[in-house]
């Protein structure tokens, strides 16, 4: 259903199966923010994982097995919108590898492709938002995703509606498009990298000068939040959702 | 050539442990890539360029057979000699056999990661010759005793102070701390060395089918004194150098040395029709041309991967890459590192010697974002994983991860169980550091989180009747 302007009326709330089990707040903070952009938000509660694990670490039978799943649990959306970049970019854009031996499920998975949005990319893109009326008094840098800034091409999108947040004073994070290290199961096979590049990242956000660290992902930040507690940073890692929630 | 399987966790670790290596790439690296930045973005149709040359090397590779025929034909009509190895030993024999039928002794080298790959100056040095590096960071590595660390700068990850102490241990000369005053010290040695020389051997950075043209890009103009002063010159190409026309050369001209130097030309760029001719000045009497398979004909013909034999060696994808910023080349066990070593050295060596490399990347995206072929490093390194792991090469703890995850995650069910026992786990091992794996390698640099009483499942049907905008 959508309204007069042809704005989806109502979105699937894709909420990751990290912000479910590990950051639900994320997922509350999605829902409120999605209502104030004035769409009504359905959850599938037959929704798990979209396969991202196991397809990024090679284990691709057991990727498309949830692959379809999860074309079967959102298949019927209006829209899709989810608080992760990194999730949005396996269905966009690897599904219709994943899936090139199944024809039928890859033509479904193009489809829904196209109604897949991450939250600040569907917010700005989709419905123009701008000030959501949030109020967040705190010096924030952003840290954009690999998947944002690579997998779907997000540039201004967060910038735009964390401009418009009352009492947030927006640093630059050096170093913007290096990886903070999470990269999944990279993280622990090849952990001493992984932590290299962590420090780097955790010295820039330092840098900036921010009080908190932000992202469109749960997975880049449960790492970097994992870094700066076991160095006792005050830095606080904050979801983007989380902030446009705030008030 | 090697056996042993490639460890890319330990070599990698034990890169880390090194932090002036670490520091000096990374000071070459951002200088790399600052240049690369600006002179790509005053390319108007930079975008428009890399699909271009994507679709030519495409075409040649599809076509691989027809334009490397009619390279052989036109190089043998310019007065040159064509000679074809099926693999490393085979071209090593060629080329041995080359310069011992010359008379030749002294051999100088100039621009061959190809010779790096079928470790020829071992082969040569076996063969009673003295092989002299001359590009300025290869010959800084030959003398060390080392092997480059980096497609286009071999010696990145020395620091000057370690190539002052090497040159004066080496060539007796003073400790010299001047960049410049090192080039000229190795300028003087190469000079002599270059005029002694019976025979030049080279890379070749493209072949053109249509007139038989061998092109090298330099910078030094150390390939052009290899090519023109010794009276044989050995030029080596893997298969995949070849391109159709010369009219291609002006986009591969454009991209490579703005990707690879950040530079908007080369110094030196010297195209090469057969040996010297009748009346000209100077030149090689004999011109051989070395054109190697070395499994490149099986990666061709496979339809997923015969586009990581697009690749120009630029080395653009190691100058973004994080992870071969911190393990300089090395660690990836070949002479091909960084995103594209990735790809290419379990291509040619096979998956069974080099199953930790398309692992090795945490897929940031930054190689196949700046690829000027736009080769799609990323989604190659994704399909090797799939392979790898469809052989079932895997730790078991591993594939057990991989295998409950997936059988949880079935059903939304299982999912709320097992998230429930997984958030009580989380909550007894807080604080904790003596872990199993994975959570050993996870708490080794970081905390695990602090779970939540509940998932947001649970949570939902309030949020939902709660229907306003606050949740």
């Amino acid at each position: 259903m959508r309204d007069a302007s042809g704005r989806p009326g109502r979105v699937a709330l894709w909420v990751t199966c990290l912000v479910d089990q590990l950051f639900p707040q994320v997922g509350e903070a999605a829902v409120a923010v999605l209502r104030r952009a004035g769409v009504e938000v359905d959850v599938p509660l037959a929704q798990t994982c979209c396969g991202q694990v196991a397809f990024n670490d090679g284990f691709w039978p057991e990727a498309a097995r949830l692959a379809r799943k999860f074309l079967n649990d959102f298949g019927g959306a209006e829209a899709v919108v989810t608080p992760s970049a990194s999730c949005a970019t396996m269905v966009r854009e690897f599904y219709p590898l994943l899936l090139r031996d199944d024809p039928p499920a890859a033509v479904r998975a193009r489809d829904l492709a196209a109604r897949t949005y991450e939250l600040t990319e569907f917010l700005v893109d989709v419905l123009d938002a701008g000030d959501l009326g949030a109020r967040f008094p705190h010096r924030v840098t952003c840290h954009a995703s690999c998947h944002s800034l690579r997998g779907l091409r997000l540039r201004d999108q967060p910038l735009r509606l964390l401009r418009a947040v009352r009492g947030l004073e927006l640093r630059e994070l050096p170093g913007l498009e290096e990886c903070c290290g999470f990269g999944g199961m990279f993280a622990v096979t090849f952990a001493a990298l992984s932590g290299s590049m962590l420090h780097a990242k955790m010295a820039a956000v330092e840098a900036s000068g921010a009080e908190v660290v932000t992202s469109t992902d749960c997975s880049c930040l449960m790492h970097i939040a994992g870094g700066l507690s076991r160095r006792g940073s005050a830095v606080r890692a904050v979801h983007i959702a989380e902030i446009l929630a705030a008030r | 050539m090697r056996s042993v399987p490639i460890d890319f966790v330990r070599a990698s670790e034990a890169a880390l442990a090194d932090p002036v290596l670490h520091a000096s790439v990374r000071r070459a690296m951002v200088r790399f890539r600052d240049l690369q930045r600006a002179v790509i973005e005053e390319v108007p149709d930079w975008q428009a360029l890399r699909e271009h040359a994507h679709r030519v090397k495409m075409h040649t590779l599809a076509h691989l057979d027809r334009y490397l025929e009619q390279l052989d034909e036109r190089v043998t009509a310019a007065g040159g000699r064509v000679h074809w190895a099926r693999d490393a030993g085979e071209a090593q024999r060629i080329i041995a056999d080359l310069v011992r039928a010359r008379g030749g002794r002294a051999v100088v080298k100039s621009k061959s990661m190809t010779s790096e790959e079928i470790e020829l100056n071992t082969a040569l040095q076996a063969a009673g010759c003295q092989v002299v590096e001359t590009d300025l960071g290869e010959y800084l590595v030959q003398l060390a005793g080392d092997r480059p660390a980096h497609l286009i700068a071999p010696a990145i990850h020395r620091s000057t102070e370690e190539i002052a102490r090497l040159l004066a241990d080496r060539l007796g000369v003073p400790v010299h701390d001047d960049p410049a005053e090192l080039t000229r010290t190795v300028r003087r040695v190469l000079r002599r060395t270059f005029l002694s020389a019976d025979v030049g051997i080279t890379g070749v950075n493209f072949a053109v089918a249509e007139t038989g043209t061998l092109v090298i890009v330099e910078n030094e103009g150390n390939a052009r004194l290899t090519t023109t002063l010794p009276r044989m010159h050995i030029a080596l190409m893997g298969v995949e150098k070849v391109i159709p026309r010369l009219a291609d050369l002006a986009v591969f001209l454009t991209l490579l040395p703005r990707a690879a130097t950040g530079q908007r030309l080369s110094s030196y760029v010297s195209w090469i029709t057969g040996p010297r001719r009748p009346g000209e000045g100077d030149g090689p009497e004999e011109l051989h041309l070395v054109i190697l398979d070395n499994g490149r004909s099986g990666i061709a013909a496979d339809p997923v991967m015969a586009e990581a034999l697009a690749c120009i060696r630029c080395g653009a994808c190691l100058d973004v890459c994080p992870v071969f910023e911190r393990t300089a080349g090395h660690a990836y066990g070949s002479v091909y590192s960084g995103p594209i070593g990735a790809v290419i050295t379990p291509l040619l060596r096979g998956l069974d010697a080099a199953a930790q490399l398309p692992f090795a990347s945490s897929l940031c995206g930054a190689c196949g974002e700046i690829c000027p072929v736009r080769i799609d490093l990323p989604r190659l390194l994704l399909e090797l994983r799939a392979r790898v792991m469809s052989r079932g090469w895997s730790g078991p703890m591993e594939r057990m991860f991989v295998r409950g995850w997936t059988a949880v995650m079935a059903r939304a069910s299982r999912l709320r169980v097992a998230g429930r026992m997984a958030r009580w786990a989380l909550r007894a091992l807080q604080g904790r550091r003596v872990l199993p794996y994975p959570l050993s390698a996870w708490v080794r640099y970081r905390d695990l989180p602090a779970p939540p009483a509940d998932a947001f499942r649970d949570r939902w049907q309030k949020i939902r009747s709660s229907g306003g905008a606050q949740p």
